[in-house]
């Protein structure tokens, strides 16, 4: 089912000074999505959440809300009142809980009636209806994270701007909001561009993704799509993709094709998905929840990939490991702790990865030719 | 130590007896350093707004400028607004010199820089993402303003007192503009300057309570407001 498109950027262009710090094409954002910015600092996110918001003056470019274009000030004024944003910072006043969730409703000409029940009905909703009398500068990072969710939720925005809410805080913290967020956004159907540039907090949340670089979108499309096919090597190292493999096409047909790795990769041969005229250099990419570490070669296994290896570097990565291979070539997986402890895996273990031709991604690049 | 309480039993004298001369004066002092502090007000918030939230070039010059008038010494501030206020002078078609109107308009131009200075200062202190923030809630431009001055408003009222206390004091500027006429221009820094050189130290030290007890008094209200509503 499509969605009527509740945003649409054209040519977005943010200059600071001589710099252009921004540069989008095209942009849209439809109703009922959660949009993921993702890029690493200075990518430019903020940057586009505060140009797509209105709060930033464009060099260039057009904005349009629900089909009406955002031309001059007046329209940008009416906008602001029907979308909101929340920001790493709380920024919370020198006021209650209460207040604080109050006061975009007092802005916007709500009544004491009104304002009163939406107040203790989100407070309860994010967990800090016990704390609506406490003032805002004795609450933990998360609490206050949660009152600024509170108060631009009470709003009933048509767009939520969610600019790296959750940086700030501590892990548990971080967790536990990250729940509770993606449970409101759920219940709400709430349209929403979320900034980050933690993986985890998109693939949680974001129904779409685009991922930045240099103030550019690199690539857009829905959360898998760009996860398990990324188009440029900077949004495969982005979204997780941590081994990517570079060689000639030896042949191709049928949908499969047999990559011949290039320098460094020892002529081993990996089959992947995909259609690459023979000769062409093309890059490869695969992520290391996708590969699979035995002890022995399984000939009854699917995985059309194995490669002897050994392991170089075990790296703890939250509930998983990481374990850096070297089969004649870079290779990294994810296993659990009892895999780990089972397969007795420490750096000089002798391995065998394995993984499917389905899970090798093909991500062209121009240019790679010159490269190899 | 002697005249000192001598000073505090004539002050306590003159409180208690009601002395008319001195509830003048005192009435006076409050008068123009009050409306001078209020104009002082309008005035330095109304350069600390926009040299706070807009970006142009030379900021930094008013910058410099506001905080170097922050230090104006009232004598050289007396001489100008004598100047401007003299008979054949700019202002002179207004005749006030030499009367509490003229006072009042030589402690607001001490009063103001001190003003602007502090809440410009207050202002960029406050978070900088929370401009955006308040526009993000959807507030109109006056809205974002009032909500940025009472998030600010412990050094905005740090700033009045400070604007109070730079004029209640100063006696340069009002002798030289107010002429420390009895019953019309005289206050209560003026008459003590006039009193000590009388030799009269009793009355001097009275009138310098009272001056102290005023300022006390005045600054105990708006300290009262500036803590009133802080969530503690």
């Amino acid at each position: 089912m499509s969605r009527a498109t509740v945003l649409e950027a054209r040519n977005l262009k943010v200059h600071r000074g001589q710099t252009q710090v921004l540069d989008v094409p095209a942009l849209d954002l439809r109703a009922g999505e959660v949009l993921a910015l993702m890029g690493p600092n200075g990518a430019g996110k903020s940057t586009l959440m505060l140009a797509l918001a209105g709060l930033l003056p464009l060099s260039g470019g057009s904005l349009r809300f629900k089909g009406a274009e955002l031309a001059g000030r007046p329209e940008r004024e009416a906008y602001r009142r029907r979308m909101t944003m929340v920001f790493q910072d709380p920024l919370l006043f020198d006021a209650t809980v209460a207040q604080n969730i109050a006061t975009g409703l007092k802005l916007r000409g709500a009544p004491a009636t009104l304002r009163e029940p939406a107040v203790r009905a989100w407070a309860q909703r994010l967990g800090i209806g016990h704390l609506l009398g406490r003032p805002a500068r004795q609450l933990s990072g998360g609490e206050a994270q949660r009152t600024a969710l509170a108060r631009a939720f009470a709003l009933g925005p048509e767009i939520l701007f969610l600019d790296e809410p959750f940086a700030s805080l501590d892990a548990p913290a971080r967790e536990g909001l990250l729940d509770d967020l993606g449970r409101i956004l759920a219940e709400t159907g709430s349209t929403a561009v979320l900034s980050t540039h933690d993986q985890a907090e998109a693939a949680r949340l974001g129904h779409r993704l685009a991922v930045m670089k240099d103030g550019v979108i690199l690539q857009t499309g829905g959360l898998r799509e760009v996860m398990n096919h990324p188009e440029d090597p900077f949004v495969a190292a982005f979204v997780g993709m941590e081994t990517l493999l570079k060689g000639q096409v030896a042949s191709s047909g049928g949908g499969l094709l047999t990559l011949r790795l290039g320098r460094g990769g020892d002529g081993h041969e990996v089959l992947a998905v995909g259609e690459a005229r023979p000769g062409q250099t093309i890059l490869v990419g695969i992520r290391p929840e996708h590969v699979a570490l035995s002890l022995h070669s399984d000939k009854s296994s699917s995985a059309r990939n194995a490669f002897p290896g050994t392991v170089t570097k075990v790296v703890p990565r939250g509930p998983f490991f990481k374990v850096e291979l070297d089969c004649g070539f870079f290779l990294a997986a994810y296993v659990t702790a009892q895999s780990l402890a089972e397969l007795e895996l420490g750096p000089g273990s002798t391995i065998v990865a394995s993984f499917k031709a389905t899970a090798a991604h093909l991500i062209r690049r121009e240019g790679l030719e010159s490269e190899v | 130590m002697d005249l000192i309480w001598e000073g505090l039993r004539k002050a306590l004298e003159l409180l208690l007896t009601l002395d008319p001369e001195v509830l003048r004066i005192t009435m006076l002092s409050l008068e123009v350093s009050g409306l001078a502090t209020l104009i002082s007000l309008v005035i330095g918030l109304g350069i600390a707004i926009p040299v706070a939230l807009t970006e142009f070039p030379g900021k930094r010059l008013v910058i410099a400028l506001l905080n170097t008038g922050m230090g104006l010494p009232p004598v050289v501030v007396g001489l100008f607004v004598t100047v401007l206020l003299w008979r054949n002078g700019p202002l002179g078609f207004l005749e006030i010199l030499y009367t509490p109107a003229a006072m009042i308009l030589a402690q607001a131009v001490i009063a103001s820089p001190i003003i602007a200075g502090i809440s410009l200062s207050a202002l960029q202190h406050l978070p900088p993402g929370l401009r955006l923030q308040i526009l993000a809630l959807g507030a109109s431009r006056p809205q974002m303003v009032w909500l940025l001055l009472k998030e600010a408003r412990l050094p905005l009222l740090a700033a009045v007192m400070a604007g109070f206390g730079g004029v209640i004091s100063e006696v340069g500027a009002s002798i030289m503009v107010g002429g420390n006429i009895k019953g019309q221009t005289r206050v209560l820094t003026t008459a003590t300057v006039m009193e000590t050189s009388k030799g009269n130290f009793e009355v001097a030290f009275a009138l310098s309570i009272l001056l102290l007890v005023l300022a006390f008094t005045v600054n105990a209200v708006l300290t009262h407001l500036q803590q009133r509503n802080r969530p503690r």
